[in-house]
């Protein structure tokens, strides 16, 4: 059997499945945003797939992924930021300990 | 794909080496440990307090900074592989957008954080 | 350029990707889940230079595995404990109830994709004309004119925002 999109989807559906279990089952911040990372990555293996095997005149799918590299890398900078912040003014990590409304 | 290939074997040959180097001393190497030798530093003095400190945020800071550009070249990669054929508009693009990250560093030199304490 | 893709090539990435993706979620030290995200990376970057996609190849050991992680790796140092034993753990009381939904999720999507009939066979590639990254740079500086230069404008926006918040995170 050749490899076609199929095998493609199949195992970027189970990498994003991967992601989401992770994010569901961790607590700490660090893991939740690695865990995005893969369910981004997910989504990139999707448009490079699609690109390649439907019949498009251009490369607008692996364009997308260069756009969604960059919002990656944006968001993975304010992610980190922001984690730095809550250390700072929580002394923790932690998602399950961060629920008082006043720092 | 047998561009490719190539790299892959490259990739195959650069991993099998350093390993083959880690493995060949671990047979031919003569043991006899003690316990100065096994200490983390074999000369100088030893360490005091903690061994593990926080590092500071400025390493943050620059890293930020450095991500950003870093996000910028693969852009202006392919800009640059094409530039002969692209023309004026393109150039006036490019220095578009990095100007508009110019500004970005200039924020970030006038807040302080590029300069270490 | 020929079709058909090397399926033991192909085998083998997927299973060091899917593996490394799990090896991810279930390390218990926090730096090695890190680290186990650049083998993740480098295998996707393998899965995209099967399909034509050179240049994000590149662009994904250069920005993901090479950037994306160190800075995480940075992060997790500056902000760890005395020991990054057991820093990773899961949560007992969700594994049950996220497992049963990401593997729902999972069976769903695969029968979609499996059964679905919209779906092309590997027949009717185009062989694209010119190089990836030649073909890339026209759509950049071209139609997607607007995207590229906002795509500027999110990045200082997150520079920015990165520094503010560092900033003052800083002085304590």
């Amino acid at each position: 059997m050749t490899i076609g999109i199929t095998h493609f989807l199949i195992i970027s559906a189970a990498l994003f499945c991967i992601g989401l279990y992770g994010i569901l089952i961790k607590r700490n911040l660090f893991s939740i945003l690695m865990c995005i990372e893969l369910m981004l990555n997910a989504v990139n293996i999707n448009l490079v797939a699609f690109n390649h095997f439907l019949p498009t005149p251009n490369l607008s799918g692996q364009l997308m992924v260069l756009f969604s590299i960059t919002v990656a890398a944006a968001e993975v900078a304010v992610g980190l930021a922001l984690i730095f912040r809550v250390y700072r003014d929580f002394q923790t990590v932690n998602i399950d300990k961060l629920n008082s409304m006043k720092g | 794909m047998s561009y490719f290939a190539k790299i892959f074997i490259l990739l195959i040959a650069a991993t099998i080496f350093p390993i083959m180097a880690m493995i060949v001393p671990l047979i031919i190497q003569p043991r006899q440990p003690n316990k100065e030798k096994n200490s983390q530093y074999e000369c100088g003095v030893d360490t005091v307090g903690r061994n593990i400190i926080r590092y500071r945020i400025s390493y943050f800071l620059y890293a930020i900074i450095f991500v950003v550009f870093d996000v910028e070249t693969i852009f202006l990669f392919p800009w640059a592989v094409k530039f002969n054929d692209l023309g004026l508009f393109a150039l006036v693009e490019m220095f578009i957008f990095a100007g508009i990250l110019a500004i970005g560093l200039a924020y970030a030199w006038k807040k302080g954080a590029l300069t270490w304490k | 350029m020929n079709n058909d893709l090397n399926p033991a090539l192909f085998y083998f990435l997927a299973a060091v990707m899917l593996l490394s993706a799990l090896a991810i979620v279930y390390c218990r030290n926090l730096v090695y889940s890190a680290l186990f995200m650049v083998v993740c990376f480098l295998s996707i970057a393998g899965l995209y230079a099967m399909i034509s996609a050179d240049f994000l190849a590149a662009v994904q050991i250069m920005v993901y595995a090479g950037t994306i992680v160190i800075l995480i790796v940075l992060c997790i140092m500056i902000t760890r404990r005395t020991t990054m034993e057991r820093t990773n753990m899961p949560e007992k009381k969700y594994i049950l109830r996220a497992s049963v939904l990401a593997g729902l999720l999972f069976f769903l999507l695969a029968y979609i994709f499996v059964n679905s009939e919209v779906l092309p066979t590997t027949n009717n590639i185009i062989a694209l004309s010119g190089d990836t990254v030649s073909g890339l740079a026209d759509l950049l500086l071209g139609h997607y004119m607007l995207a590229f230069e906002i795509a500027a404008v999110l990045l200082l926006a997150a520079m920015i925002g990165a520094v503010v918040l560092a900033k003052g995170a800083d002085e304590k």
